[in-house]
């Protein structure tokens, strides 16, 4: 007998554990003896190990995280049917249908190796949405890198995009939205985010409970290999260290084929009501289904690791319950039912077996060749592991980076006409600011026939009920140079421009989702961030009605001592009763009128101008005003509704000007633009004010649509008209200069193919 | 227990846009001198008994219609001890 | 109403797409079961897009084993229409039911764009109600797309006629003569790599462009 047992454990107490290496820390590991009275076997430390990384247990997070259902309003909680803890969130979207949808990250994994970092990103997230009883239906991937011109970059990109797009279109998931960011603080720790939604009706929603004495544990799936082995404690719980050995063979990798028979199997298993709970396996494999499940049920299961389907044979029990072999899954089963869910399996070749089953004695017990390896509460592993409350600090160095402000005399402003269109032609071509197409044209955003918009409109939208026209809107989005001189504030503007984005589709904003990633929380300074942003994303939910309905943290995104900006993702879901009356961003008909929605203040802090131009980082982020958001929200929903809206765009980085040169290129139309005389031209076109959207009207609606907005208090002006169709059109700034639509393509496309390699897309 | 192996290539004539990029990452790596790159795919096929003639002659009608598409590739049959 | 056959291999993704581009043509789209030895009487087939195996080994290599797949060898060989998006197309390369092969994009990426074409043959079942010469806006998106076959097959098809599509202003993949889809000598079997299915909505599509592909199915049926 070479493995240790429980009945070992409890008979040589003081054998040396290599908790340290497997990420504890002493005083969790003295705690794990005290809730089992004994040492724990190896099998229990390895579990309890994964168990309690800080990417499975939020023991940073927690306390913070707390708020978002605190603080979750009585209309916010209208339309959850499933709120903060499950796998992901549901929400009502009316006539019976409800989706669910999720962002998480896969940070670590995609520095090390990009394409399958980031394809199991995505099969990770798209297993999460399935567990809900959920159809996926859609993906969309925010991404941040260090500096386009970086070669580091040239290796993390190209194969994050490929690893995306080789597993999202091989499940026949459509890609439809995202967001490419570069920054020198993610240099070293690009972020890879994932988001899923799915629909189902609403009497379909799964959960991950293990009830029901003798009901049945089935893992099925893929076979279980020595994938991603401590990838959760070593990987995504520590920060990257030159000195330390290389993390390579911690990796997943992925098989998307496995996974799409796993969606389609799961479906027929769903429509025939043959589980009573279900889970998938990511971070910590086994050793997370069986303990949340167990936890979250009748409180007890019991299970024969031997059972497991193997790929390599030589796995220790230690390892079986720590891999992170993708594309599997975990239901419980009633006796009755199984022989029909096998059936279901066999048709679709999905390897099925019963490993164990479910009881009543408050233990979750794992044998291994016939002696028990694990003997341990539930809870304690997986609901209960440690809370931290980390120390947080304002750094010191913050008051004066926010007194910093990019006034007119700090940083030199364009002035003249000249000026001000190489201003613009600099500001398009910016890596941040140019067209994504390069990234974006290698996923399908066709498969499912049911987008109705996609990138690079601002939200994506897909088509729910195709009898109906039932559908919804999703965006993501953050700005880690906001968060980053203003954390509270930060997380707030990334709210409202999600929430923007999602009502300038047409779409009524209703439930949010977020991945927080933040540098160590070890460090006071970025806990202190932290903590800001979650509060300022938890009071603006509040402030708006919407509930978070789930999320995930992503800590230690930092290589030494300097982290990357702190970097609140935050995502957007609205409902549109009806697809066909989405508003797309395009620039419409010659001779409509283009109006200015809100209200523009000299707010360059963190803008892209003072990033591009200046490299400049200092002031306040613009105000938030979270009431003039609402307002601005209704404003669009009902303009679309009523069909007086032809297009509309929000305003944020980049200004008025990058907002009518997007609507410019996208409808291949120009416009004559007035701007404001009581606005200085510089701030008109560049600020960064928030609760602005850029619409187009037809003159017959113009009059409906400002009575609109006066009757909320909400400022609107004729900035201009559509004028000019193809590529000599140009966007002509009255007084100031002209620019062709050609030129403008050209800045805006040429640049990332320019880094990146050419793109026929 | 026998060992079969069946090594798959493109014909020469097919574009190969695989071994051109991996031609390009070699001399971008300070790999010179190298005139050209082609990337193919190995079969490693382990069989339960031994390999009898019949046997041999069955892996090579599957190495032609299965694992190669002739339209495109040639292949190669060997038996490794 | 003409019974179109539909066929889901292990990883097939744009079949039920192609299904609801029967339905709007005006026909009744038949789900075919990659293990179905009988074609349930069908008038005609769809091989849809997706990656049927998850494109191991080679696109469609797999798939062409299926047992469904003998009867549509056998059914095509008699002059049942089949059409092959794709996966599909790939698919009827490896049966060679039709000639060439689909290899690797020679930009090494996947490329989802919308693809203007040119419709070079009418007198397919498939293409009968479009113009010759008629241009067209339909997705394209695979990775595996490039068209290949010996000068010899090259000058056949062109010479008799069976380029049916051809890619214009780019080649998204560096098919040969910018070939986007074929048939076979007798005109039944076509294989289109771009993707009709995803063009028959104004409200999801590029263009309605490609409901024509599946109303001329119906339009020769409705002869028959």
């Amino acid at each position: 007998m070479s493995f240790d047992t429980v009945d070992n454990a409890r008979h040589t107490p003081d054998e040396d554990q290599p908790w340290a290496e497997l990420g504890l820390k002493e005083d969790e590991y003295q705690r794990i003896r005290e809730i089992l009275g004994r040492r724990p076997s190896s099998s229990e430390l390895a579990m309890y190990s994964v168990m309690w990384s800080e990417h499975c247990s939020y023991k940073s997070s927690k306390v913070h995280l707390r708020q978002f259902g605190e603080k979750q309003t009585e209309a916010a909680k209208e339309s959850l049917l499933v709120g903060i803890g499950e796998n992901a969130g549901v929400v009502d979207i009316g006539d019976g249908w409800a989706v669910t949808f999720k962002v998480e990250s896969h940070n670590h994994p995609s520095y090390v190796e990009p394409y399958q970092g980031a394809a199991t990103g995505v099969g990770g997230i798209v297993r999460d949405i399935l567990t809900m009883g959920a159809r996926p239906i859609a993906v969309m991937d925010p991404l941040r890198f260090g500096p386009a011109d970086a070669p580091d970059t040239r290796r993390v990109l190209p194969g994050v995009v490929a690893g995306i797009g080789g597993y999202g279109n091989c499940l026949g998931l459509p890609n439809i939205g995202g967001e490419v960011v570069f920054d020198e603080s993610y240099a070293g720790n690009p972020l890879v985010n994932a988001l899923c939604v799915g629909s189902l009706r609403h009497d379909e929603i799964k959960l991950a409970k293990a009830t029901g004495v003798g009901n049945l544990v089935v893992l099925f799936g893929a076979k279980t290999g020595g994938d991603g082995i401590g990838g959760v404690s070593v990987l995504a719980s520590e920060t990257f260290d030159a000195d330390k050995p290389s993390k390579r063979p911690s990796v997943q990798v992925g098989d998307p084929f496995t996974e799409k028979l796993l969606i389609e199997c799961c479906l027929e298993i769903f429509a025939e009501d043959l589980v009573v709970g279900i889970q998938d396996l990511g971070g910590a494999g086994i050793s997370c289904a069986t303990s949340e499940m167990a936890s979250a049920g009748t409180g007890g299961m019991h299970v024969v690791l031997d059972r497991v389907p193997l790929r390599d044979p030589t796995l220790s029990p230690e390892e079986i319950l720590m891999s992170e072999s993708q594309e599997r899954m975990c239901a419980v089963v009633e006796p009755a039912k199984l022989d029909r869910f096998m059936g279901i399996c066999q048709r679709w070749d999905i390897t099925a077996t019963v490993i164990g089953e479910v009881t009543d004695t408050d233990r979750l017990v794992i044998e291994w060749h016939s002696e028990t390896v694990v003997d341990v509460p539930p809870r304690t592993v997986a609901h209960e592991g440690p809370v931290y409350q980390r120390p947080y600090e304002r750094p010191a160095d913050q008051d004066a980076r926010q007194a910093d402000a990019p006034t007119a005399q700090r940083l030199v402003r364009p002035t003249t006409s000249v000026e001000l269109r190489d201003t613009l032609l600099r500001l398009v071509s910016s890596p941040n600011l140019a067209a994504k197409g390069w990234v974006t044209s290698q996923y399908d955003k066709y498969v499912q026939g049911n987008t109705v918009l996609a990138q690079p409109e601002d939200a994506g939208v897909v088509r729910v009920d195709e009898k109906t026209g039932r559908g919804v809107a999703i965006s993501t989005d953050a700005n880690g140079r906001f968060t980053k001189l203003d954390p509270y504030a930060g997380a707030q503007l990334a709210l409202a421009e999600a929430y923007r984005n999602v009502a300038a589709t047409g779409a009524k904003p209703l439930a949010v989702t977020n991945c927080l990633n933040f540098g160590s929380p070890e460090d006071p300074a970025v806990m202190w961030q932290f903590a800001e942003a979650v509060r300022g994303l938890a009071d603006a939910c509040e402030a708006l009605d919407v509930p978070v309905t789930g999320g995930n943290v992503s800590f230690y995104n930092q290589t030494g001592e300097v982290a990357i900006l702190p970097t609140p993702v935050v995502g957007v879901l609205g409902v549109i009763d009806d697809v066909a009356r989405r508003t797309p961003m395009a620039l419409g008909p010659e001779g409509e009128s283009v109006l200015l929605v809100g209200e523009t203040r000299d707010e360059l802090g963190g803008s892209e101008w003072a990033h591009v131009v200046h490299g400049h980082l200092g002031g306040l982020p613009p105000t938030v005003d979270l009431q003039r958001e609402r307002q601005l929200a209704e404003i669009l929903v009902a303009g679309s509704r009523d069909g007086m809206l032809t297009a509309a765009h929000d305003v944020s980085e980049g200004g008025v000007a990058l907002a009518l040169v997007e609507m410019a290129l996208r409808g291949g139309r120009g416009a004559r633009v007035v701007l404001p005389d009581d606005v200085d031209p510089f701030v008109a076109l560049f600020s960064e004010s928030t609760g602005r959207a850029v619409v187009v009207v037809p003159r017959s609606e113009e009059l409906r649509f400002t009575d609109m907005c006066v009757a909320r208090h909400v400022p609107v002006a004729r900035v201009g008209v559509v004028d000019g169709v193809g590529d000599q059109a140009e966007l002509a700034v009255q007084g100031q200069f002209s620019v062709s639509l050609a030129q403008l393509r050209t800045a805006s496309e040429a640049t990332l193919p320019a880094l990146f390699g050419p793109s026929v897309g | 227990m026998a060992r079969v192996v069946v090594d798959v290539m493109l014909k020469p004539e097919i574009l190969d846009p695989q071994g051109q990029a991996v031609q390009g990452a070699l001399s971008r790596l300070g790999f010179t001198g190298v005139s050209s790159v082609r990337q193919g795919k190995r079969f490693e096929i382990e069989l339960d008994g031994d390999l009898d003639d019949a046997t041999r002659a069955r892996v090579e009608e599957l190495a032609g219609t299965l694992l190669a598409n002739t339209v495109i590739e040639d292949y190669r049959v060997r038996v490794e001890d | 109403m003409a019974r179109i056959g539909v066929v889901t291999f292990p990883g097939s993704l744009d079949d039920r797409d192609a299904a609801r581009a029967i339905t709007v043509a005006g026909g009744e789209p038949v789900p075919l079961w990659h293990k179905d030895r009988s074609l349930a009487g069908v008038d005609a087939v769809v091989l849809p897009g997706g990656f049927s195996y998850g494109d191991y080994l080679r696109c469609g290599a797999i798939a062409r084993f299926a047992p469904v797949m003998e009867m549509i060898i056998d059914g095509a060989q008699g002059g049942l229409p089949v059409l092959g998006i794709c996966n599909g197309f790939q698919i009827l390369c490896e049966t060679h039911l039709l000639p060439g092969a689909l290899t690797r994009n020679d930009s090494l990426h996947f490329v989802c764009r919308d693809q203007r074409l040119r419709i070079d043959s009418t007198s397919t079942p498939w293409t009968s109600d479009y113009a010759l010469g008629q241009e067209i806006v339909v997705p394209l998106k695979n990775g595996e797309g490039g068209y290949v076959a010996d000068e010899r097959t090259l000058d056949e098809l062109e010479a008799e006629g069976r380029v049916v599509a051809r890619y214009l202003e780019v080649n998204p993949n560096g098919s040969r003569r910018d070939i986007a889809g074929i048939s076979n000598a007798a005109g039944n079997v076509v294989g289109l790599m771009p993707h009709p299915e995803h063009a028959v909505e104004p409200l999801t599509g590029p263009s309605t462009d490609g409901l024509a592909f599946f109303t001329s199915i119906l339009t020769r049926l409705a002869r028959a």
